[in-house]
């Protein structure tokens, strides 16, 4: 029987008597990071690494019964033996590492290889089966250096600031949008407002000690001008009353999907911009290569298209689980 | 190139129409007038013919992504536009420079052009160089020249207002000079701006009116709320809306030219209509309607399709499908622009000379009621006499260029309405890709649900959303860019005619199917069967 399978319910060790990011009810849930397709309420007991822990304690309840665990420390679980290691995709991602008679399974739950100064960068965990990822599997989706990004970020910020336009950017709330205020920390130190769902993520990673630029609440009481202004806000908030203070705005998106051109133009964002938490297709391919994995499972998105060319090039490989959208890319 | 470059990613950048203008015009004030008139050309909705076969550039995209086929194609699937597949899956390189400056013009007429005259393998070292050595944005920008129209998010109309800027003229005076064919050069660029008409080309056609709908989805309009929309209904002149191609018939210098709404001259496609002109004078055009007509009514419009496909019809779809134009306006009359002129005017003009017209060229009927209750009655009966319902045109309108709400409207009859289950799901392309958006219908005969039609419209962009993930995760197979699904989910659709068609597996075709409603409250079994549709024809 294979050491982990795949249901409707999410993920299930039964050697270890887990699960992983469970869609459903259960005893023990492993949670690869804290973004909402991955973390639900509604397990008896929780592990995450310890970055992950306040920011689940704020999504899920003060309540929860959760234990906080480093990076690389083995836990043992049953027959198995456990370790949680980074996986570079928001603050306290990690891929889960399950070892049992002498084979070796990584889950990767979200990652990417890209360099992101808000959370540890990707490791590499060599393994018999891989389970990864594969939201992005298309060779058209390739990332340019996050560096260059934020450089067109600040550039059609400050041009708009020229022209007298606020700049309202649209970053999912948790994890995008404090990558965004790090990296342009490198490029100014002025004062960014946020909507409220990302004050309050920014507000976490900065307990855990990321530096950013400083950020303010729009202020909902008061008229002011925001001409000149970046604002960050959830993808959500877009055509929003919340949005009617911003009348002469250009507006941007933050997104892997931005790769392609229609999936700007039909949301009617003036710019594109494309930065990813997720692995580009030169990313998946490496990783799946470095891990030196002999089978390879996918989830998510492009999975059926990685399946056919990895089998084309000789490797086991099959879709896995139930294939749905990540949140943090959704259009 | 750069400076074009630089207009399309302007115009690529923003949503507001303002500073597409403002960037259009900037573009054109500096232009040479070769440059101008390739710009206007290309994005007005343009294309050059076909130079490279889209497979050739597939093929030649595999080969040096090093890419299976099937992944190329899968990737073009999602990405909707072949121009922007290439250049996302092979510019960027680290060698990559920018094109040398040369001009728009320059590089269609000297780099482009003369691709079509190449052979394959000179073809593809030219087209293979650019791919491998542009930059993206360039890469892309020469793909879409080479593979079709623009598509960046301005209309002709668009166009139009900002040359009208540049030249200092009415903005109808511009898009009158933008209509039929002409090639984009120097001298055509000249004309354009110019200050006076000079000698303007035979064959251009003016640009058409248009009306617009009346009805409020889905309910009836009741008499009394158009009357309180529309003033009285002695105010207008009053047509059956015919379902046919509307065009525009010119007899100038003893030449006739017939074009389609479209812009297409068809002239040609329809021997028996140019023969019926010969008798008009000189400096007439014609504003009507193309139908198939047979036996003193209108044959249904896939008979017209049939005559549409051919260049040259031959003497058997002559005589199957024998066609007609039946005029509704005068536009030109001694060689004199009458646009300007009130419709009543105009009208009684086309009835005079209307009295000596051959057959082929029939006048379109005005229709009479005491009031707009009465006019109800009549189009009750539309379905019979196979017209769409009517057209209401203001006794004092003006010809204007294109759709100006409240000259002149259009008050169609219900549709009918189908219930369908959907089959099959394709992605749209452009700013519909990567998005399921292209539906399959069906409905049942006995226990097997048989297409009838496709329909890509109707939904709103949640509704779009919510069935594309739907899609997703219930697909069946994929062949290619198209998911069958489970035969779940029901749609009300809406359509205009039905008619017998050898050519679809259902044997029925349907005139303008379009989604009306996500009928979530049925399942599968609730659909309708072949049977009630057929009790249609």
């Amino acid at each position: 029987m294979a050491l982990v399978s795949a249901s409707s319910a999410g993920l299930y060790c039964a050697a270890g008597g887990f699960h992983i990011d469970p869609m459903r009810d259960c005893d023990l849930a492993l949670i690869t990071h804290a973004h909402a397709d991955h973390a639900r309420r509604g397990a008896a007991r929780y592990i995450a690494t310890h970055d992950s822990v306040p920011i689940l304690r704020a999504r899920l309840g003060e309540s929860i019964n959760i234990s906080g665990v480093d990076y690389g420390e083995t836990l043992d679980l049953g027959a198995t033996r456990v370790s949680f290691h980074p996986a570079g995709h928001v603050l306290g991602s990690a891929q889960i590492r399950i070892e049992h008679d002498n084979s070796v399974w990584v889950v990767t739950g979200d990652f990417k290889r890209d360099p992101d100064p808000t959370c540890a960068p990707f490791e590499v965990v060599p393994c018999d089966t891989f389970v990864t990822e594969a939201t992005f599997a298309l060779p058209v989706y390739r990332w340019p250096p996050p560096a260059t990004v934020a450089e067109e970020i600040y550039a059609w910020w400050q041009s708009n600031k020229a022209s007298g336009q606020p700049s309202v950017l649209f970053c999912y709330a948790f994890g995008k949008a404090q990558r965004v205020l790090a990296a342009l920390a490198h490029l100014t130190d002025a004062t960014v407002l946020t909507h409220g769902a990302v004050e309050k993520l920014t507000a976490l990673y900065r307990e855990a000690g990321v530096r950013m630029l400083p950020t303010t609440p729009v202020d909902l009481r008061t008229q002011r001008d925001y001409s000149g202004e970046l604002i960050i806000a959830p993808p959500g908030a877009a055509g929003s009353r919340w949005m009617r203070r911003f009348k002469t705005a250009s507006t941007g998106f933050c997104s892997g999907w931005m790769r392609v051109r229609g999936n700007r133009r039909r949301r009617g964002y003036d710019r594109g911009f494309v930065l990813s938490d997720h692995a580009d297709w030169p990313g998946l391919l490496s990783t799946i290569a470095d891990t030196g994995a002999s089978r390879i499972l996918l989830m998510h998105g492009h999975a059926d298209t990685l399946v056919r060319l990895l089998r084309e090039r000789g490797v086991d490989a099959a879709e896995f689980g139930q294939q749905r959208e990540s949140v943090d890319e959704a259009l | 190139m750069r400076r074009f470059s630089t207009l399309y990613s302007a115009l690529d950048q923003t949503q507001s129409t303002n500073a597409k203008v403002a960037a259009m015009v900037d573009y054109f004030e500096q232009a040479s007038p070769a440059d101008l008139a390739y710009a206007v050309f290309f994005l007005s909705g343009r294309r050059l013919r076909r130079l490279v076969g889209a497979a050739k550039l597939r093929h030649w995209l595999s080969e040096t992504s090093e890419l299976p086929a099937w992944l190329v194609e899968q990737t073009y699937a999602d990405v909707g536009d072949l121009a922007e597949t290439i250049a996302l899956l092979l510019a960027d390189r680290t060698d990559d420079a920018p094109l040398a400056d040369v001009s728009l013009a320059d590089f269609v007429v000297e780099q482009l052009l003369p691709l079509g005259k190449m052979d394959d393998d000179a073809q593809r070292d030219r087209v293979v160089g650019w791919w491998c050595s542009l930059p993206y944005q360039d890469c892309y920008l020469v793909n879409k020249l080479l593979t079709g129209a623009l598509r960046v998010g301005v209309s002709q109309g668009l166009v139009a207002t900002a040359l009208a800027q540049v030249a200092g003229l009415p903005r109808p005076v511009i898009l009158h000079r933008l209509m039929g064919q002409w090639t984009p050069n120097a001298e055509f660029a000249g004309m354009l701006l110019a200050q006076d008409d000079g000698k303007a080309s035979l064959s251009r056609p003016y640009p058409f009116c248009l009306a617009s709908p009346l009805e409020k989805l889905p309910g009836e309009l009741a008499a009394d709320d158009i009357a309180a929309r529309l003033g009285p209904v002695s105010d207008y002149q009053i047509e059956w809306k015919w379902d046919g191609i509307r065009g525009q018939l010119i007899r100038r210098d003893g030449q006739t030219f017939l074009w389609s709404r479209g812009e297409d001259l068809i002239t040609t496609q329809f021997p028996e209509i140019e023969a019926a002109s010969t008798g008009l004078a000189d400096g007439t055009v014609l504003d009507g309607e193309i139908l198939a007509w047979q036996d003193n009514q209108p044959m249904p419009f896939s008979a017209l399709q049939r005559r549409i496909g051919r260049k040259r019809p031959g003497k058997k779809s002559l005589a199957e499908f024998p066609c007609i134009f039946r005029c509704y306006d005068l536009l030109e009359h001694d060689g004199r622009d009458l646009r300007e002129e009130p419709l009543t005017e105009r009208r009684a003009l086309l009835e005079h000379l209307a009295a000596t017209f051959p057959e082929r060229l029939a006048l379109s009927q005005t229709v009479t009621g005491d009031n707009w209750q009465a006019l109800a009655l009549q189009r009750a009966d539309a379905r019979r006499r196979r017209v769409e319902g009517f057209m209401l045109k203001h006794h004092e309108s003006r010809y204007v260029a294109g759709r100006k709400r409240g000259v002149w409207w259009k008050w169609k009859i219900e549709p009918y309405t189908v219930d369908a289950v959907m089959l099959y799901a394709q992605a749209g392309h452009g700013r519909r890709a990567n998005l399921h958006t292209d539906y399959t219908f069906a409905v049942w005969r006995g226990d097997e649900l048989v297409p009838i039609a496709k329909a890509y419209s109707g939904l709103n962009n949640e509704e779009i959303d919510t069935l594309d993930k739907w899609i997703r995760r219930h697909t069946r197979e994929r062949f290619g860019p198209v998911r069958s699904v489970e035969p779940e989910q029901v749609f009300e659709l809406a359509f205009e005619a039905i008619a017998h068609s050898s050519r679809h597996k259902s044997g029925v075709a349907l005139r303008f199917p379009r989604i009306r409603r996500w009928r979530h409250d049925l399942a599968a079994q609730d659909a309708d069967t072949l049977e009630t549709l057929e009790a249609l024809i």
